[in-house]
C-alpha cells in the first residue's frame, strides 16, 4: 500500500516538471539546443527503462534492444511518411509492431538463458537490421527521409506513460513474478509461476516502449538508416541499465541523464565517447557489479535516511 | 566448375573463421566466458602484421610469427587485467566486461591511428592455378596450408603435451585440477595465449587475402567466429574447425546465389536455429541444470 | 472416491543418458498422511521429488494426483494442481523481501490482471491487499513476521529454511514435499521445526512427503516410510517395520562402511 502513496506526488511533480520546461521553451529561455537534449534524454530514458524491465526486473539478458527501436522507427516513419497518418497513430503502431517483434525475440528466452540468450537476441536484432537494409520500400542502406515531428510534449507524454506503466507493473504480483524469475527460475516455477508467460510478457512490454522510443527517435531526425540500429546502439542502452544498477529503475534514469549529458558534450569525439562508455562498463563490472544503485530505488534511500534520522533523534 | 570455385572460396573464408573460433571455444571451454574482445585481438594481429610487412619490411612468415607472439601477450594481458578478477562473478558480469574490453580496444585503436582503412601490401606474387576448371589463387592455397598447419599444431599441443593435458583437465573440472596440483591461473593464461596467437595469425592471413583492414574489422568476423564455435559445439576444438568451415561455405553459397546483402543474416539465422534446437552444437552433448 | 489415495505413483522411472536414476518407483499417499522418504546418499530421493513436481518428465510409469495424471505437466502447473515443495539447497528469492517471497507463492491464487495493475484499477488494490494479508498470516505462523521487510538473503540459515516452508504453504498445496527441511539445523531448531510441521499439517489439512537424513526424526513423526536405494524402492512400511528390515539395515550399514573408507 505504501507504493500507492508515492503515486500522486509522482504525478504531481511530473506535471510540474513538464509545465516548467514547456514554459521555458515557449518563452525562448530554453533554445533548440537544450530542448533537443531534453527530447533526446527522454527517448534514452524510455529505452533504458524498457530494457530495465527485461534485464533488471526479469533477468533476461537481451543485447537486442536496438532491434525493437529499429522496428518502431521504421514502422512509424512508414505510417507518417508513406500513409500520411497522424504522428500519435504512428507512435502507437510503432509500439504494437515492436511488441510483435518482442514476442518473436522472447521465444528463444524460453529455452536459453544467460550468455546464450544474450547472443541470440544480438542475432535477432542484427537480422531485423539486415531485413530493413534489404527492403527498398524503406530506402535500403540509404535510409528513409522523416519529417521532424517530435516535440517536448510528445517526448514527455511518452516518457511519463512508460515510467508509469513499468512502475505499476513492477509493483504488482506480476512484477514480483518477473523478479522471482530473475532471482531463481526453478523456485519460481515450483511456486506456480508460469515463467514462460512472464518472460515473454517482459519482452513484449519492453519492446512496446522501445518501439515508442523508435517513433520519437525517427521523427527527431531527418533521416533514419539501418546503420543507426546496430549492435552499438544496443550497447548504448545496456550501458544506462548496467551503470544505474541491474534492477533499479531510478538508477537507470539517473545513469541515462548523466550519460546523455556526457555524450552530448562528446558529440564531436565519438571515439572518446565510446572509450568512456567502455571504461564505464569495465570498471562498473569489476568494482561495483551491481551498478551504482544495485536493486535499490531512490525512494528506498529516502526511507533509509528517514529511519536513520529517526534513530538519531531517539538516541538524544 | 563455378561451384568448385565457390567451395574453395568458402573454405578459405571458413578457415579464417575456424582459426578465430578456436580461441573462442578454448576460452569458453575453460572459463565459460564469451570473450567478446577476441575479434579485437584478431584486428590487432592484422595491424601488427601490416606494420611488420609494410614498415619493417618483414616477409610473410616472420610477420605471421611476430603477430602471433604479440597477440599471445596481448591476450594474456587482457585476461590478467580485466577477466581474472571476474572468476567468481556471474557470467553476465563477465560478458558485459568482455563487451567493454572489445569496445575499448576498437576505439583505442581508432583514437591512436584514426578509423581509415589500410591497404595490406602484397607479400606474394598472386599467381593462379587451374584446378579442374576452377581458379585457385596462390593465396587461397597459402591460407589453407597455414590454417591446416596451425590446427594440426594445436591438436598436438592439446593432446600430446603436458600443458594441453592440464588445459583439458581444467576445462573438465577446475576445482579438481587445482587439487591435483595444476596451476589453474597459468593454464588459463596459456589458453588465452594460444587462442590469441591463432587469432593473430588469422588477422595476418585475412589481411593478405582481403587486402583491406580497419579498426572495426574484428567485429563481424569475431561474431561470425563465435557463431562457428557455437555451431560446432562450444568448448569442443574440432567443433570450432568444422563450424568455421561450414559457416564459410554457407556464406559463400548465399552470396553466390545472389543474396550477398543477406550474407550476414545467414550466420545469425544459423546461430538462432542452433541455439534453439541444438544448443550444444553439432558435436556437443546436451546438459541440463541440476536441481 | 473418498478412499482414493491423494497421490499414486505407479512404476515411475527416469533415465539420464544410459543411467537409470530412478526405476519402477511406486508410492501411495493418502489424504492427511505424513510419509518419510529415506535412503543413502545418491539413492534418488531428490530425483523422485523432481519427478513428482514436474521438473523431470518420467520416461516410464505414471503419476496420479487426486486421480488425474500429472506426469508431463510443467512444474508451475503441478504446483497449481496442489503439490508444493521446498528444496534441499535453499532456493529463496534472495533480493526480494521476506513477505514478497511468500506473496510470489500466493501469486496464482490472486486474480487481478496485468491490465488492472498497470491502470491501478480497484481490483488491483483489493487483490494486493488480500495477498498482503495472506502472506502475513503465513509469516506469523512461522514467526517471521518481524522480518517481513528484510531481504530474504539476510535471514539467518534456520529462518531461511522456515521461510521456504512458509512460501511453499502459501501456494495452497494439498501435498507438501519437504526436501531435508532440517538439514544444517541444530537439535533444538530441528525439534521446533518438527512441531511446526505437525502443526501446519493439522491446521491446513495437508499430506506431507518428507526427505530426511536424520533417522530419529523420520522415525519419530512419519506414519509410513519408503526406503530408496540406487534408484529402486528397497522397502516400505511403518517405522517399526523399517527399523527391523534387514535389507534396510544392510543398505545403511553398507554406506557407513563406505564412509569410513572415504
Amino acid at each position: 500500500m505504501k507504493k500507492s502513496k508515492q503515486f500522486w506526488p509522482f504525478i504531481g511533480s511530473a506535471i510540474a516538471a513538464y509545465a516548467v520546461i514547456q514554459l521555458l521553451i515557449s518563452m525562448g529561455i530554453l533554445d533548440d539546443f537544450y530542448s533537443n537534449i531534453l527530447i533526446f534524454m527522454s527517448i534514452n530514458i524510455i529505452l533504458a527503462v524498457s530494457l530495465h524491465l527485461i534485464i533488471g526486473i526479469t533477468g533476461q539478458f537481451s543485447l537486442g534492444h536496438a532491434g525493437f527501436l529499429a522496428v518502431g522507427a521504421y514502422i512509424s516513419a512508414i505510417v507518417t511518411m508513406k500513409l500520411d497518418l497522424p504522428f500519435p497513430v504512428a507512435i502507437l503502431l510503432a509500439g504494437i509492431m515492436a511488441t510483435l517483434a518482442g514476442l518473436v525475440v522472447g521465444i528463444p528466452s524460453l529455452r536459453l538463458r544467460g550468455d546464450y540468450l544474450a547472443i541470440a537476441t544480438l542475432g535477432f536484432a542484427e537480422i531485423i537490421r539486415i531485413i530493413f537494409l534489404n527492403i527498398d520500400y524503406v530506402g535500403g542502406a540509404a535510409g528513409m527521409q522523416v519529417t521532424h515531428m517530435t516535440t517536448w510534449t510528445y517526448a514527455f507524454v511518452c516518457l511519463f506513460v512508460t515510467i508509469l506503466v513499468i512502475v505499476n507493473f513492477t509493483n504488482s504480483r506480476h512484477g514480483r513474478a518477473c523478479i522471482s524469475v530473475r532471482e531463481n527460475e526453478i523456485a519460481a516455477d515450483a511456486m506456480g509461476i508460469n515463467t514462460t508467460y512472464y518472460k515473454v510478457m517482459a519482452f513484449a512490454i519492453g519492446a512496446f516502449f522501445a518501439g515508442v522510443a523508435g517513433a520519437l527517435y525517427a521523427h527527431n531526425f531527418y533521416i533514419i538508416q539501418p546503420q543507426n540500429f546496430g549492435f552499438l546502439k544496443s550497447i548504448d542502452i545496456l550501458v544506462y541499465v548496467v551503470l544505474g544498477g541491474l534492477g533499479s529503475l531510478s538508477g537507470a534514469v539517473v545513469a541515462t541523464v548523466l550519460l546523455t549529458i556526457v555524450s552530448t558534450f562528446l558529440q564531436d569525439y565519438p571515439e572518446t565517447r565510446m572509450i568512456i562508455y567502455s571504461l564505464v562498463l569495465i570498471i562498473v563490472m569489476l568494482y561495483r557489479p551491481k551498478g551504482l544503485m544495485g536493486t535499490m530505488e531512490i525512494t528506498d534511500y529516502f526511507k533509509l535516511w528517514r529511519s536513520w534520522k529517526g534513530d538519531k533523534q531517539h538516541g538524544k | 566448375m563455378e561451384w568448385l570455385q565457390q567451395l574453395i572460396n568458402g573454405i578459405s573464408l571458413g578457415s579464417i573463421y575456424a582459426l578465430i573460433a578456436l580461441g573462442y571455444t578454448m576460452v569458453y571451454g575453460i572459463i565459460k566466458l564469451i570473450n567478446f574482445a577476441h575479434g579485437e585481438v584478431f584486428m590487432v594481429g592484422s595491424f601488427i602484421g601490416f606494420i611488420s610487412i609494410s614498415v619493417w619490411g618483414l616477409g610473410f612468415f616472420p610477420a605471421l610469427l611476430l603477430s602471433m607472439t604479440a597477440c599471445a601477450i596481448f591476450g594474456v594481458l587482457i585476461e590478467r587485467i580485466a577477466y581474472k578478477r571476474l572468476r567468481n562473478a556471474t557470467r553476465i558480469a563477465a560478458l558485459i566486461t568482455a563487451i567493454g574490453v572489445s569496445l575499448l580496444i576498437q576505439n583505442g585503436v581508432i583514437y591512436i591511428r584514426g578509423a581509415q582503412p589500410a591497404a595490406y601490401p602484397d607479400v606474394f606474387a598472386n599467381t593462379s592455378y587451374n584446378f579442374f576448371g576452377a581458379q585457385i589463387s596462390s593465396q587461397a592455397i597459402l591460407i589453407l596450408s597455414v590454417s591446416v598447419a596451425l590446427m594440426l599444431i594445436l591438436q598436438f599441443i592439446v593432446h600430446k603435451t603436458k600443458i594441453g593435458k592440464a588445459m583439458r583437465a581444467v576445462s573438465h573440472d577446475a576445482e579438481a585440477a587445482k587439487l591435483m596440483g595444476i596451476n589453474v591461473d597459468n593454464i588459463i593464461s596459456a589458453t588465452f595465449a594460444i587462442g590469441s596467437a591463432l587469432a593473430g595469425a588469422a588477422g595476418v592471413i585475412f589481411g593478405v587475402y582481403y587486402t583491406k583492414i580497419d579498426p572495426l574489422m574484428g567485429v563481424i568476423p569475431g561474431v561470425k567466429a563465435f557463431v562457428a564455435a557455437v555451431l560446432g559445439g562450444i568448448g569442443i576444438i574440432p567443433g570450432a574447425m568444422v563450424g568455421g568451415l561450414v559457416l564459410g561455405v554457407v556464406e559463400t553459397v548465399v552470396s553466390a546465389l545472389g543474396f550477398s546483402l543477406w550474407r550476414d543474416a545467414a550466420a545469425f539465422i544459423i546461430l538462432i536455429l542452433i541455439l534453439i534446437f541444438r544448443p550444444a552444437g553439432i558435436f556437443g552433448k546436451n546438459t541440463r541444470e541440476k536441481v | 472416491m473418498v478412499n482414493d489415495p491423494l497421490l499414486q505413483v505407479k512404476g515411475v522411472g527416469i533415465q539420464f543418458g544410459g543411467l537409470k536414476a530412478v526405476s519402477n518407483f511406486n508410492l501411495k499417499i493418502n489424504q492427511g498422511e505424513l510419509i518419510g522418504l529415506i535412503g543413502p546418499n545418491g539413492a534418488g530421493k531428490t530425483t523422485s521429488f523432481n519427478l513428482l513436481t514436474g521438473v523431470y518428465a518420467p520416461t516410464e510409469g505414471e503419476i496420479l494426483f487426486d486421480g488425474k495424471r500429472i506426469n508431463g505437466l510443467p512444474p508451475f502447473k503441478v504446483t497449481q494442481r496442489g503439490i508444493s515443495r521446498t528444496f534441499q539447497n535453499i532456493r529463496l528469492f534472495n533480493e526480494l523481501s521476506v513477505i514478497d517471497n511468500v506473496k510470489v507463492a500466493y501469486h496464482s491464487l490472486a486474480k487481478h490482471s496485468v491490465l488492472s495493475s498497470i491502470l491501478r484499477l480497484p481490483s488491483h488494490f483489493s487483490g494486493e491487499k488480500e495477498m498482503e494479508k495472506k502472506a502475513m498470516e503465513f509469516l506469523k505462523i512461522f514467526e517471521l513476521d518481524k522480518y517481513k521487510d528484510e531481504d530474504a538473503k539476510n535471514l539467518p540459515y534456520g529462518k531461511q529454511r522456515r521461510l521456504e516452508i512458509a512460501r511453499a504453504l502459501a501456494a495452497a498445496p494439498r501435498l507438501l514435499l519437504l526436501d531435508e527441511p532440517a538439514a544444517g539445523m541444530n537439535p533444538q531448531e530441528t525439534k521446533d521445526l518438527m512441531e511446526l510441521i505437525a502443526f501446519v499439517r493439522k491446521e491446513f489439512n495437508l499430506s506431507i512427503l518428507l526427505i530426511e537424513h536424520d533417522m530419529n526424526l523420520v522415525m519419530g513423526i512419519c506414519e509410513r516410510i519408503y526406503v530408496l536405494d540406487h534408484g529402486v524402492l528397497l522397502a516400505e512400511g511403518t517405522p517399526e517395520e523399517i527399523r527391523n528390515n534387514p535389507k534396510v539395515i544392510e543398505a545403511y550399514l553398507g554406506e557407513e562402511v563406505h564412509d569410513e573408507h572415504a
